[in-house]
């Protein structure tokens, strides 16, 4: 019976080991070439991390470092080049400032218009609310352009408004946050109105706090989002490097005078992808537990 | 101070009328309950009274202050919900304190960190501190305060959700079916703690339930309503005696009363089954619903012009008495008596008995459901 019983779950499990063999793939790929040669990635040897011999890296030296300089091991160099030919932290900070803009915005716009249309009664609130469901329909792409030309006519290409305001309104959040309010109970509403707050002290003091999980649950759909969102930064950020966002920053590493070289590319795209990894660690915790409901009923 | 009348409230939800020209007049420091079946309006009126909904025509006066333009939370009212309502995300002792620290800091006090810079603060604090403290202590929370409503039973939530309404001191308390989500025990238990809170605070309480018990045993007067109309407002002694019509009958009373078809003939006697009532009716030659409370139905071995037959066909024990279900001869009626268990107990279902009435306790109605008299004479 309990063998039976194992090969019976086991088989389940194998296909979502594959699965999750498949998934990571990239990733294993990823983290492997930041750590290789150029050699051991062209002849696609050396396993994980390769033999990590002494030598010296001729890119480099054409760059016009110093021989010394360029004589390390691979991991040193890889990571070591990635940072000194762009400026890494400076692209990183530029997509922290951007995504947590849009974020701290979308939310001032999301909750009160997603409390609205879930718990006060007006005429037109459900048109209003199928305007909303409409408005997800809508593709980004199909509306760069207008956007792109009302933001050149304000004179905002090339700022960070640029990367922020037209992501500013996120229906998706709305939409998100209106299906969480309407689990909420009216009662909690209503005490919060007994015991004298006003309308938006109940969206900012009593519905945020409930809605964390939720909140956590758009927080990770949105960054991630804008945080690997190529095209937007790549039409509206023109010639200023100083306002690249981690995507456009590693787009540095393809190609040009030397012969791409894969070591150097891979370890700042691990760079700009280990920030969003280390954030979804430490959300998971809050997203997973989050403050239930469970004082309510 | 805490006297509240209803002046002719309608309420409409659209097309639907769920509040019919109520008037209700609230005694100061009375126990009112508020009491129907699920549907008939009695928590939209007292959303009406709180100002967390706005009536469709009528007034509302707050100890003789006309309140239809004044905010929920400025009627100096506090309400008690039915799903205790507190804040999931802050302790008891804040749960507390916030409506005290909405009422009593201005604006500016609430601020974070520059607030505590206004010179009155701090008093402020302490007497806000001592209203939680002396709260706590008369519910018996004070080592709850440092816990999230989520941590808590049942009971001690809905002791929480009583003290956030206690400590503004009120002048009227409205509950919302506070006990419904308890268990029966606890209920049970509540029902008297609730009682005696109302006679140490000497508050007015306005409390919606649908259970008639809760009202029978915690109101100094309880307003029976029905689908929109009030029915009967009168002490829960008078309501159960004398009520005033057939659907208030069957509302109050566990058991049901039963109800006989019977008729008055043309001298106002009363006739059913095969008894004929003593008293005479005051309307004469109609056709009647005869209410006989089943504590008003004694099964007897004797068989006199007081008694007929009836089959029983259920036997329900409750320990201190047994409500047996039978059936009249005729088929047409199938009534409920209760007998005392040490009378009783050899009773199974099936049995044949005979079921007397105790003299002086009908109660008539008409074809409509409407009290019809007897004749004094």
């Amino acid at each position: 019976m309990q063998a039976k019983q194992y090969i019976g779950e086991s088989w389940k499990h194998g296909i979502l080991i594959v699965g999750a063999i498949l998934v990571l793939l990239p990733f294993y790929m990823m983290v492997s070439m930041s750590l290789k040669s150029q050699q051991e990635i062209q002849s696609i040897s050396g396993g994980l991390i390769g033999a990590q011999e002494v030598q010296t890296f001729p890119v480099c030296v054409k760059t016009g470092y110093s021989e010394e300089t360029c004589t390390t091991k691979p991991y040193i160099y890889n990571y070591w080049f990635a940072f000194e030919k762009a400026p890494i932290p400076r692209y990183l900070m530029n997509g922290v400032i951007v995504t947590l803009s849009i974020f701290i915005i979308q939310v001032l716009v999301a909750l009160p218009c997603a409390y609205a249309l879930a718990k006060l009664r007006f005429y037109g609130r459900e048109f209003v609310f199928s305007m909303v469901l409409f408005c997800l329909l809508i593709p980004v792409h199909g509306i760069a352009l207008p956007l792109y030309v009302m933001l050149a006519q304000a004179g905002l290409v090339d700022t960070y408004s640029a990367l922020i305001l037209p992501w500013t309104i996120s229906v998706f959040g709305i939409f998100l946050m209106r299906q969480f309010f309407m689990t909420v109970p009216d009662e909690l509403i209503d005490a919060a109105r007994m015991d004298g707050m006003g309308e938006y002290s109940i969206v900012w003091k009593v519905m945020l706090p409930t809605a964390i999980p939720a909140l956590l649950a758009f927080a990770i759909f949105s960054v991630v989002a804008h945080w690997n969102d190529y095209f937007w930064p790549r039409m509206v950020i023109t010639g200023n490097r100083d306002l690249f966002t981690p995507p456009l920053g590693i787009r540095e590493f393809r190609g040009g005078i030397d012969s791409d070289e894969f070591g150097p590319m891979m370890a700042s795209i691990v760079t700009v992808t280990v920030p969003l990894i280390v954030a979804f660690i430490i959300a998971q915790k809050r997203f997973i537990e989050g403050i239930t409901l469970t004082g309510m009923k | 101070m805490g006297t509240i009348s209803l002046k002719n409230i309608s309420k409409s939800f659209g097309s639907t009328q769920v509040l019919k020209d109520l008037n209700v007049d609230i005694i100061e420091g009375e126990f009112l309950t508020l009491v129907g079946p699920s549907g008939c309006g009695k928590s939209t009126l007292l959303r009406i009274i709180a100002g967390l909904e706005q009536q469709t025509s009528g007034d509302v006066l707050i100890d003789n202050k006309n309140v239809n333009r004044i905010r929920a939370s400025e009627r100096d009212l506090a309400m008690v919900f039915q799903s205790y309502a507190l804040y999931p995300h802050l302790t008891v002792r804040r749960n507390l304190e916030t409506p005290l620290r909405l009422r009593d800091y201005s604006t500016f006090e609430r601020l974070p960190l520059i607030g505590n810079l206004s010179p009155n603060k701090k008093q402020k604090t302490e007497s806000i501190n001592q209203l939680v403290s002396k709260t706590s202590e008369t519910l018996k929370i004070s080592e709850l305060l440092d816990r999230k409503p989520g941590q808590l039973s049942g009971g001690q939530r809905q002791r929480v959700a009583l003290g956030r309404a206690m400590v503004r001191e009120p002048v009227a308390f409205l509950m919302d079916e506070p006990l419904s989500n308890l268990d029966a025990a606890l209920r049970v238990h509540m029902r008297s703690e609730l009682s005696e809170l109302h006679n140490s605070l000497k508050t007015t309480f306005v409390y919606v339930t649908h259970d008639q018990a809760e009202a029978l045993t915690m109101s100094s007067r309880m307003a029976v309503m029905i689908d929109g109309n009030l029915l009967q407002l009168d002490t829960p002694q008078e309501v159960y005696d004398n009520p005033s019509s057939l659907s208030v009958a069957q509302f109050v009373g566990s058991p049901k009363i039963n109800i006989f078809r019977g008729s008055s003939d043309s001298s106002g006697a009363v006739s059913l089954l095969n008894l004929t009532l003593k008293r005479k009716s005051s309307e004469t030659n109609l056709e009647l619903n005869i209410g006989i409370r089943p504590e008003h139905l004694e099964i007897t071995n004797q068989s006199d012009e007081n008694t007929f037959s009836a089959t029983v066909s259920y036997r329900e024990n409750l320990g201190s008495d047994i409500f047996f279900h039978v059936n009249t001869e005729d088929g047409m009626n199938r009534i409920i008596v209760r007998g005392i268990p040490q009378l009783t107990h050899e009773i199974s279902s099936g049995s044949k008995v005979n079921i007397r009435r105790v003299s002086n306790k009908a109660l008539l109605f008409n074809k409509e459901g409407k009290r019809v008299q007897f004749n004094n004479a």
